[in-house]
């Protein structure tokens, strides 16, 4: 078993590494920065660090104002709040201006588990790549976390970063880390498997188990669902002509939707979405709640052979 | 800048607001005429900007969070040189520059695109909290509709500003008293605006005639010192137009021709007018481009 660690405790450390190096980098939380882990940033540049209270629009759009001053702020709450509750100032007061603030949001997801679905977001990544110009990242691991931190630090405009609560393995996996650039994880003819977040893991296992049965299928991390890697996306379900995407959202706007969309006209795929099937999630344990809505590798290899 | 000098600049944003409601046969005057004096004071007598260089670093910054006042703003803008003029004729066309709310990306001089109201002044305490982490020394002005404190995300705004001590930004309120269904009152009552703004930790200066420039400038002078500043300026929507004045009916609709010329009579300079100032758009025949 590898080592785990949680995607949002990457995302804590990493803030708080760059914030040495680059000073314009600030960060914002509606209390609850001991849950996303901007607190770490928070303990080093105190004068960087601005709690918003429990007021998410006014959060967001202090951020707008904080960009549009030349800084880099990174703003995080629950999933669910920050593009649910402030989705106007996402949009209006952000995207629409084209302001460079980084949406780092943890506890995305049903594995956020015994807090129930009023605070499960199932539907963030869709909410966010309707949106113009912004860029949707969901990292599958805490290293890929670091990564993407490290790159939207680097790249100018409004970026999402959906990020899980429950520790998660750490893939022992070489992947380089550019956004927009989707990873193939592993190498294959009879399947592919496109996958993001905390379900890349059980796409590999997944795919582990379609092996001992004799498919070969292809797991490809799709980090970025926007701007969509639609070159590897589109040559992979070309060679595999079976697809399957998997991701912790619902399957209505998601990752599964965004590569439906890049294969439309490109051929002809048998395509099954692996997904939160137009459910609310609702309290559990994080992992009987993958089991419940359909999300582990036992269900994405079923989802395979059933094509 | 002397007082007349900026009364004629008024008279001008204020034919300026008429003609582009009246080209666009849309667009909202009624609070774009009550706020004239506010935003000609700050962009000709209080702010430190540079109209050849409306990106400059430590600027002040103003944002429009009443967004529909869009034409007033313009009309500053536009008077103040940070655009020329001929801009007017894309005036919420398409792909002109002045769209109907302000676009950042789009016009010379806006630092936030706004309309959603409720975000202007959140906008507005973050460029605060970044001028004061810069020590650049910029200051911050917002200005709100009465009818946008019904916005929650005011108050939201308005506990952080005082949280954060922001003396250098000043929250105007173009309190006229009527919004799109009716007045205050008939829509949803603001109660006590003062006591408020004061018991959220705000100094309050009120102005009992915000269409007053002598009033209006005084009250940005007010020091204040710890905490933000809220001017509370009584206005009247639709000023300076005989049949708009008080007119709820004028919030969101451009004057037809007839009214316009009437508009541009009420407006007209006292005597011996400069060519220069009055703002006459030639017809308009179709929408075209201005960048």
């Amino acid at each position: 078993m590898s080592e785990k660690k949680a995607i949002r405790v990457a995302y804590g450390e990493a803030l708080a590494a760059l914030g040495e190096t680059n000073d314009k980098i600030v960060a914002l939380d509606a209390d609850l920065s001991h849950s996303t882990m901007t607190y770490k940033f928070a303990d080093k540049f105190p004068e960087r660090f601005f709690n918003a209270g429990i007021a998410e629009a006014n959060m967001v759009d202090m951020a707008v104002g904080l960009a549009s001053m030349g800084y880099i702020p990174f703003v995080s709450t629950f999933a669910i709040f920050g593009t649910g509750r402030a989705y106007d100032q996402v949009r209006n007061g952000c995207a629409y201006g084209n302001f460079n603030v980084k949406f780092a949001m943890s506890h995305a997801g049903v594995t956020l588990g015994e807090d129930g679905g009023s605070h499960q977001a199932i539907e963030d990544i869709c909410l966010m790549r309707v949106i113009p110009r912004m860029t949707v990242i969901v990292p599958c691991d805490a290293n890929e976390a670091a990564r993407a931190v490290k790159a939207m630090v680097e790249t100018e405009g409004p970026m999402y970063l959906r990020m899980a609560r429950m520790p998660s393995p750490v893939l022992d996996m070489d992947m380089p880390f550019t956004i927009g650039k989707a990873n193939v994880l592993r190498e294959g003819t009879d399947a592919v498997i496109f996958a993001c977040g905390i379900l890349v893991d059980a796409a590999l296992h997944a795919a582990e188990a379609l092996k001992e049965e004799g498919i070969d299928a292809a797991v490809v991390n799709v980090h970025t669902i926007k701007p969509l890697d639609e070159e590897t996306i589109v040559a992979y379900a070309r060679k595999c002509k079976k697809v399957v995407t998997a991701e912790e959202h619902s399957v209505i706007g998601g990752l599964g939707d965004a590569v439906a969309s890049a294969l439309l006209g490109k051929g002809d795929f048998k395509f099954k979405k692996i997904g939160v099937q137009d459910r609310f999630g609702q309290s559990g344990k994080p992992f009987d709640l993958l089991e419940e809505y359909g999300l582990t590798a036992k269900d994405i290899a079923n989802a395979v052979k059933g094509l | 800048m002397d007082i007349m000098d900026l009364e004629k600049t008024c008279r001008a944003v204020r034919r300026d607001i008429i003609n582009l409601t009246a080209d666009a046969a849309s667009g909202h005057p009624g609070g774009s005429l009550s706020s004239v004096e506010i935003v000609v004071t700050l962009f000709f007598d209080k702010m430190h900007v540079d109209p050849t260089d409306p990106k400059m670093t430590d600027r002040d910054r103003f944002v429009l969070s009443k967004g529909h006042a869009a034409p007033c703003y313009y009309g500053v803008l536009a008077e103040r040189g940070f655009f020329d003029r001929s801009a007017f004729k894309s005036f919420r066309q398409i792909n002109g520059i002045l769209q109907g709310h302000p676009d950042v990306l789009k016009c010379p001089g806006v630092d936030a695109s706004t309309g959603s109201l409720g975000q202007g002044i959140s906008i507005a305490v973050g460029m605060a909290l970044g001028a004061r982490l810069s020590g650049n020394g910029a200051r911050v002005y917002t200005l709100l509709g009465d009818g946008e404190l019904q916005e929650g995300q005011v108050w939201e705004a308005a506990m952080a500003a005082a949280h954060y001590k922001l003396d250098n930004l000043t929250v105007i309120i173009d309190h006229n008293g009527l919004q799109i269904d009716g007045s205050n009152d008939q829509v949803m009552s603001l109660g006590n605006i003062k006591d408020k703004f004061t018991a959220f930790g705000f100094e309050v200066v009120e102005v009992a005639d915000g269409n007053d420039l002598k009033q209006i400038s005084d009250a940005f002078d007010v020091p204040v010192a710890g905490k933000p500043k809220c001017i509370l300026a009584h206005t009247l929507k639709g000023k300076g137009v005989s049949y708009m004045e008080g007119q709820v009916d004028w919030h969101g609709k451009g004057p037809n021709e007839e009214q316009r010329q009437i508009a541009l009579k009420d407006l007209a300079e006292p005597e011996g007018a400069d060519p220069e100032k009055i703002s006459v758009l030639d017809n308009r025949t179709g929408a075209e481009g201005c960048a």
